[in-house]
């Protein structure tokens, strides 16, 4: 497949995450739509490892493994960056009994 | 004949439509739902270009463990349609208006990128199975390895001390 498909299919992608960031205001529907940006650059990731495999393949056989290495490595953070901003997005009900953003606006009660 | 647009065209529109219905959906539940679906699209992807490990990790992680945390997280707090806040119909507006004029600019400006001419390899290559990514992790990789598992303490450390109820102290 030629490359810029790839292109505007993550730049798609990414850019729903994105209005999906400025529309929305529940903060678990905003945190879910940062996960869909991680996962459209990582689909972005993975077809340019490949096209790098195809032109350098050679050069050297296993060219384009640290693409998709970056993908997995992108996936840990994202699991570890998940756990921790449901915690908070946990407390912040706790406290404030609304997942609402609109009510973070001030830092202070 | 060759199935390999066909599948691509088909993977592609599934991951759109999943992606703005998650978007747009009023009930949190089924944005998550949808969302899986995006996921399993995305999977579809990895492995139309070879990337075995990463299609199955991406099922297992994102749409495994990732989401159901976001489930529970949903249903733990009892969201559903009522109790979803909304914006104005202003702001939504504004928003999908900015974001459209986001990808209009990338799209015009990679649109004559050099690489327009460069295919990505689908349907072969050796890269993405599970035992040439396993000796590249365990041999160049293996402190960022090692670092991303110091990672995960941190965050299971972390989430666990912010989730924790907090004790009031009454006699002091």
């Amino acid at each position: 497949m030629p490359i810029n498909y790839y292109l505007f299919l993550s730049l798609a992608l990414f850019t729903i995450g994105m209005v999906g960031v400025l529309t929305r205001r529940n903060a678990i529907i905003i945190f879910m739509c940062i996960e869909l940006m991680l996962n459209a650059v990582n689909l972005l990731l993975v077809a340019f490892s490949k096209m790098h495999h195809l032109k350098n393949l050679a050069l050297n056989a296993s060219v384009g493994t640290d693409g998709q290495l970056f993908v997995f490595f992108i996936m840990v953070v994202a699991a570890a960056e998940v756990s921790v901003g449901l915690a908070i997005i946990v407390m912040m009900y706790r406290n404030i009994h609304s997942v609402d953003i609109q009510f973070l606006n001030r830092l202070k009660h | 004949m060759n199935v390999t647009p066909y599948i691509f065209w088909f993977l592609s529109v599934w991951a759109l439509f999943s992606a703005l219905m998650m978007v747009t959906s009023r009930n949190p539940v089924y944005s998550v739902l949808w969302l899986i679906s995006t996921f399993f699209a995305i999977s579809g992807h990895y492995i139309l270009l070879n990337a075995q490990f990463l299609a199955v990790v991406n099922i297992i992680v994102y749409a495994g463990a990732i989401m159901v945390l976001f489930l529970f997280v949903i249903m733990l707090m009892n969201l559903n349609k009522e109790t979803e806040p909304q914006k104005n119909r202003w702001l939504k507006l504004v928003g999908a208006l900015a974001g459209g004029c986001l990808l209009l600019v990338l799209v015009a400006a990679l649109k004559d990128a050099e690489l327009k001419s460069q295919q990505a390899m689908v349907g072969a290559g050796s890269i993405g199975l599970i035992k040439v990514l396993g000796k590249e992790l365990f041999t160049r990789y293996v402190v960022p390895f090692e670092i991303s598992s110091l990672l995960f303490l941190s965050a299971m450390v972390g989430a666990a001390v912010i989730g924790k109820k907090e004790i009031t102290h009454q006699n002091s």
